[in-house]
């Protein structure tokens, strides 16, 4: 593929610089029966230029994270305490204008459904102009946006006449790159991709995947992904936390959290990841079921799952506590957490 | 033609050439002249006790042929031989009241467990309805039985679940009811529609595990439908990879996944993630999306986007399998250049 990225803003990046600092982020949903504790005491840093996945199975709040770091979560949520700073500045104190004028200029997401959030009655081309005619008023003359939003159809893969056609006339992995193609609209600092190939075939997911790596890296974009795919995560990330009932329990380099996860439950996620590559390991399956959030187990929320749990796993909850640069991990016992060993089968 | 079964024992199902066509409706007066062609002309055969994984995207006919092999949809064209031991039929072409017979031999497992139970029936009416169907035992005798298999797919105490509605089960939970449901009649053939993949990582593989260990103790043959090479892996004596309502390629699992020789499915085995940072993969590149069989060309089904297409693919019709050893069939004219 080409390069066509050149009009598009290409940032100078610091790696060492925070982007995102999320810190002690606590929220609650508020239902009938009380509060469910979706998210609690996340912390967490996005560099300048890095690519962060938070993986987990459903219901550990890593969608509410997302959603909670964009200010776009429903009307029964409730931020308890905690702070999302984009650059030094905190969103969660800004007025909901000024967060409007943040999404999509500063921030884009790109969610799992999102190739199917296109009106059907508008050309895709002109949804992604409404993009630019909310955030660049009146500094883009038409001609200037259908060159740029061509630009954006060339760097994520689609032929440029597609920007004339209508969200029918696009297959769902297409669909899913002109999502892309709008995220890079406004060139945000960081793109958040919840689940963002899930729904597509896994030929399309590898391409749309290394598109959307490319273009990070030319842009010097961040990206926070959101999956529960661990194989996706393990290829197209820096740095990743794992989530288990709203809590953040590991978080490190990528690299160093595949090869020696001290968390048990991270370790026990990997344990049961199957891969078509090397020898056949064995599967370890998870005891049990994740917990109700609404009553959240007392002490550490793993603790009636954990194989390595002690008597004050059950009453004390443990920090997330860095433990090597960089690498933090929630639990008492991580120095029991065995390495994670190859048994085969047959 | 046929990739044969891999051994010489008669195999439980053998397939040959299998057949759907889905008409385009044209408007209520006009007959329909175009046709998706959903599988199109498919051989394979189950040994007993055997697994065969059916791999592929979204659109190439798995389902279609699961679907088949249940009769849930019936074939427009073709045999599937049926043969466990006491009933050995064509049941492609089988009448309409010979039906049911057949239908208590084999079973289906689908894939969305809160979508394939009925929310008004509590787990007994559920797991017990394929006995009520076949008129089998008495009300007590089922209700035995609904807690032997409650307590053979781990569900335990089966007491405490005999009366509970879907909405009080966990998606584990839910699978394991289906899977009850599905071995309720000891059928021989199960027919699993990606049984795990609406299924968190940690509770997949407890019901992949269970899965195995009741094939192995029941002596139940599945053919297993995923688009999930990974999982296919763990469950799968053989796999079939399916493009296009064809066949493209056949072999014991661990030689198709070490040794792909159909590009289609070296860019499908490239394309899959790998949970390890460490390993860099190098993605075989092949040509545009995968498109609609409508009124397919005669020539190889995968000739557009094939980077290896020749004048030998333009010019024959679509390839036969061809044997490459070890029970491995491909079917590609230029498997030897490439």
């Amino acid at each position: 593929m080409t390069l066509s990225l050149e009009n598009l803003q290409t940032r100078r990046i610091d790696p060492n610089q925070p982007l995102l600092e999320v810190e002690n982020l606590v929220m609650h949903y508020k239902i009938k029966a009380g509060d469910v504790s979706a998210v609690d005491n996340v912390t967490f840093t996005i560099h300048q230029g890095e690519a962060v996945g938070l993986v987990g199975e459903s219901g550990c709040g890593k969608t509410s994270t997302a959603l909670a770091l964009l200010r776009l979560l429903p009307a029964n949520a409730e931020y308890m305490s905690g702070e999302v700073r984009l650059n030094g500045e905190d969103l969660l104190q800004l007025t909901e204008d000024e967060m409007r004028e943040r999404r999509w200029k500063d921030i884009a997401m790109v969610f799992q459904g999102a190739m199917n959030s296109w009106n059907p009655v508008y050309r895709v081309g002109d949804q992604i102009r409404e993009v630019l005619d909310t955030h660049f008023r009146g500094q883009m003359d038409i001609d200037t946006q259908t060159r740029h939003i061509e630009k954006l159809f060339t760097a994520v893969g689609l032929p440029v006449e597609m920007v004339d056609r209508y969200p029918h006339e696009f297959s769902g992995g297409m669909r899913q790159r002109a999502v892309i193609a709008m995220a890079l609209a406004c060139s945000p600092e960081l793109i958040i991709a919840d689940e963002p190939t899930t729904a597509l075939d896994v030929i399309v997911q590898d391409q749309i995947l290394r598109e959307l790596k490319r273009i990070q890296a030319e842009l010097g974009m961040s990206i926070l992904y959101i999956s529960h795919d661990i194989a996706v995560i393990a290829e197209v990330t820096d740095s990743l936390g794992v989530m288990y009932a709203g809590k953040l329990v590991e978080y490190g380099p990528t690299s160093e959290v595949f090869s020696r996860p001290r968390h048990p439950y991270a370790y026990l996620l990997l344990r049961s990841t199957p891969s078509i590559t090397g020898p056949r390991r064995k599967l370890a399956p998870l005891e049990g079921e994740p917990p109700d959030l609404l009553n959240p187990p007392s002490g550490c929320r793993f603790h009636p799952r954990c194989p390595f749990a002690t008597e004050q796993c059950v009453v004390e909850e443990p920090p997330l506590a860095e433990i090597s640069g960089g690498h933090r991990v929630a639990c008492w016992n991580y120095e029991e957490v065995p390495e994670l060993e190859m048994e085969l089968v047959r | 033609m046929t990739a044969p079964a891999p051994a010489r024992i008669k195999p439980l199902v053998e397939v040959t050439d299998l057949e759907k066509l889905f008409p385009i409706s044209r408007g209520m007066f006009r007959a329909p002249n175009e046709f998706v062609h959903a599988v199109d002309g498919i051989n394979f055969a189950i040994a007993p006790g055997e697994s065969l994984g059916l791999v592929g995207e979204s659109g190439c006919g798995k389902s279609t042929t699961g679907r088949m092999l249940v009769k849930l949809l019936d074939a427009t064209d073709g045999h599937i031989q049926f043969n466990d031991g006491d009933y050995e039929r064509d049941v492609a072409n089988v009448s309409r009241t010979e039906i049911k017979e057949f239908r208590s031999r084999v079973q289906m497992i689908f894939q969305d467990p809160y979508e394939s139970m009925n929310p008004r029936r509590t787990v007994f009416d559920t797991v017990s309805e394929p006995l009520a169907v076949q008129k089998v035992g008495t009300i007590p005798e089922r209700e035995e039985r609904v807690l032997e298999l409650l307590g053979l797919v781990g569900l335990t105490p089966p007491e405490n679940f005999l009366f509970r509605y879907p909405h009080e089960l966990s998606g584990g939970q839910r699978q394991r009811v289906a899977i009850a449901r599905a071995l309720v009649m000891n059928p021989r053939f199960v027919v699993a529609d990606e049984p795990t993949s609406m299924l968190d990582v940690s509770i997949r593989i407890s019901i992949m595990e269970l899965m195995t260990e009741l094939a192995d103790r029941l002596g139940v043959s599945y053919l297993y439908i995923t688009h999930d090479l990974a999982v296919a892996r763990y469950m799968c004596d053989r796999i079939a990879v399916m493009y296009l309502g064809k066949i493209v390629e056949v072999g014991p699992t661990e030689e198709i996944l070490a040794n792909p020789r159909h590009p289609y499915t070296r860019a499908l085995l490239s394309a899959v993630p790998i949970p390890d940072p460490k390993i860099k993969r190098t993605p075989v590149e092949i040509k545009g999306g995968i498109s609609k069989a409508i009124n397919p060309t005669s020539e190889c089904r995968f000739i557009q986007r094939c980077p290896f297409a020749a004048q030998i693919c333009r010019e024959n019709p679509h390839p036969d399998m061809f044997d490459v050893g070890e029970q491995h069939y491909a079917a590609c004219y230029r498997i030897n250049e490439i």
